[in-house]
């Protein structure tokens, strides 16, 4: 079983989510998040005053996996997230030990799914 | 205490006596006073408090349009709201008002009075023009305000202040002029009381043609034509803007009579606040019968819907009857929602075109259904019964040709000032601009900087 986290562009979630669910990876959270990489944040002019906002706005997706369906999720998501453009993102896969259905009790992949 | 009164009342009583002197100063002013000129101001302060409550209604369209759009595009649409007032008035002031009311070419539109040149500082006639077009400019400022709802959240804003502009300096006063400013209308012997027809339908086709051009939101639509809900953000913002609209309806209406001293202001302000009640109710009943729940914001547009509807009856109709038009102006309000959204597939966000270009035509019309001549005749009017009343079809006819040539007028002229901005400016921000929103896009600045507010449809 896998974490997938994945830090998007705003602007692309619907996108990102019509492609997961093409992909048969229907389960999903998704956070507002704030963050910064190498692009340095852009202008906002208020009353004439000119601030730099640094952290930028995303999304940040949370997503449980069994390990057949890792490669379907994480091509999905580069596919659908890709602009080609600095601040496109980027996706975290880590080792996940523990999943539970809270209802059932149900553990590991059967509560994935 | 006692005491105390005694000593108070003796101590008034030289004044008591000294009262009608103090009259004298008075009397001897409102000796120079005379019945006209008494008339003369009190007419110029009721069309000025009433010009100043339709100016409060540019309030009500901007607190409506935002409550009704998503967060994101906050910025944009107040500022909309604040240009269009801004940009109408200068363009009203220089050539609308003069196309409107100027002197007559061929019933079509008027040729004189720019730049108010017929107003005289030293007359009392000169003066009230000064009065007269601060009334008539914050009704074409009415019309102008309209369109921006129903482009909400993805038209371009210099292509916004572009139509203003062309709206407040030509479209609207030609219409005026046909109807109120002595045009071919007007001599056939149309009623528009208040402008169903001049103000609201012409700002709602207007709406619609500039709804079609630039084409639904980003999202409204899916492949297969179905159509997704786009939720306003703020309802409590909408609620109170349609608040300060009925308030400001009670100068719209009653203040169209542009005199204090026609007793019918009294019924006008009563046929509008039924017909606006009626409107609420039926629109909320349909709405709750149609899908299940009273819901608020078609609510909210069913109150709107009975105003614009009773704003051409008004001076016209009984009690009775503008409950009957606010209420049958509810219904079409929400029958029209729907016909837009699902069968033409027009994306109006705020239902601008369902509530004023077509109740407004439904309003005017219905002047020759429940028109009575003894309601006209008590606010001024001159014209027969409607078809109700045993005055067969002639009014409604009149009426009829009136909602069609305005139509005809008001699609071709905004297709044109539409078509022209696209070529100047383009019409659409682009998509990336639509989905980030349009306060960052265009005014480089967000609404409720600090809030945390989902971008992500």
């Amino acid at each position: 079983m896998k974490l997938i986290t994945a830090f998007i562009q705003p602007h692309k979630l619907t996108a990102v989510k019509d492609a997961l669910q093409a992909a048969d990876v229907t389960k999903m959270s998704v956070t507002n998040a704030l963050g910064c990489g190498q692009q340095q944040g852009y202008l906002e002019t208020y009353r004439g005053v000119k601030h730099r906002i640094n952290l930028l706005k995303k999304v940040r997706l949370d997503i449980a996996v069994n390990d057949n369906y890792v490669d379907k999720a994480l091509e999905a998501i580069i596919e659908s997230a890709k602009s080609g453009k600095i601040g496109d993102g980027k996706i975290f896969v880590t080792d996940l030990a523990q999943c539970i259905r809270i209802r059932t009790g149900e553990r590991g992949h059967k509560a994935i799914g | 205490m006692r005491l105390m009164w005694n000593q108070l009342k003796k101590a008034a009583k030289p004044l008591l006596w000294a009262m009608p002197l103090l009259l004298l100063p008075i009397l001897a002013y409102a000796d120079d006073a005379t019945a006209e000129s008494n008339a003369t101001a009190i007419n110029t302060v009721w069309t000025l408090v009433a010009a100043f409550l339709v100016f409060f209604m540019q309030a009500g369209f901007a607190m409506v349009e935002t409550g009704l759009t998503r967060a994101k595009n906050s910025c944009n649409i107040l500022m909309k709201n604040l240009m269009d007032f801004c940009v109408g008035s200068i363009a009203y002031w220089a050539v609308g008002f003069g196309i409107m009311f100027g002197a007559d070419a061929m019933g079509l539109f008027g040729t004189n009075g720019f730049f108010l040149s017929a107003a005289d500082p030293t007359t009392g006639d000169g003066l009230w023009q000064f009065a007269y077009w601060m009334f008539q400019v914050v009704f074409a400022a009415t019309a102008a305000t309209i369109v921006s709802g129903a482009m909400a959240e993805r038209t371009k804003f210099s292509a916004y202040l572009f139509y203003t502009f062309f709206i407040s300096l030509i479209i609207y006063p030609i219409v005026g002029h046909w109807i109120w400013g002595g045009g071919w209308l007007s001599k056939m012997g149309m009623v528009d009381f208040a402008g169903s027809t001049v103000v609201h339908s012409v700002g709602g086709w207007a709406a619609m043609v500039g709804a079609i051009m630039v084409g639904p939101r980003i999202g409204k639509y899916n492949p297969d034509g179905s159509s997704n809900s786009i939720p306003g953000h703020n309802l409590p913002l909408a609620a109170l803007g349609v608040f300060i609209l009925w308030f400001g309806w009670f100068g719209f209406n009653p203040g169209s009579t542009t005199a204090g001293t026609n007793l019918s202001i009294a019924t006008i302000a009563v046929t509008t606040n039924l017909a606006a009640a009626a409107g609420a109710i039926t629109a909320m009943l349909t709405v709750w019968m149609m899908f299940g729940k009273p819901d608020t914001s078609m609510t909210l547009n069913g109150a709107l819907a009975g105003l614009v509807a009773i704003t051409a009856p008004c001076a016209s109709v009984s009690p009775l009857s503008a409950v009957l038009i606010g209420a049958i102006a509810g219904v079409i309000v929400v029958m029209s929602v729907n016909f837009f959204e699902h069968t033409l597939k027009i994306d109006d966000p705020v239902g601008a075109i369902s509530v004023h270009a077509v109740c407004g035509a439904w309003g005017t019309l219905a002047v020759g259904l429940f028109a009575q001549e003894v309601y006209g005749t008590a606010s001024g009017l001159s014209h027969g019964n409607g078809l109700f009343f045993g005055g067969g079809l002639h009014l409604l006819m009149v009426e009829l040709i009136g909602v069609i040539a305005v139509f005809a007028w008001t699609v071709a002229g905004s297709a044109v000032v539409f078509g022209a901005a696209k070529m100047l400016t383009g019409l659409r921000a682009d998509d990336e601009e639509q989905i980030k929103g349009l306060d960052i896009g265009e005014h480089g600045m967000e609404a409720y900087a600090g809030f945390e507010i989902f971008v992500t449809d």
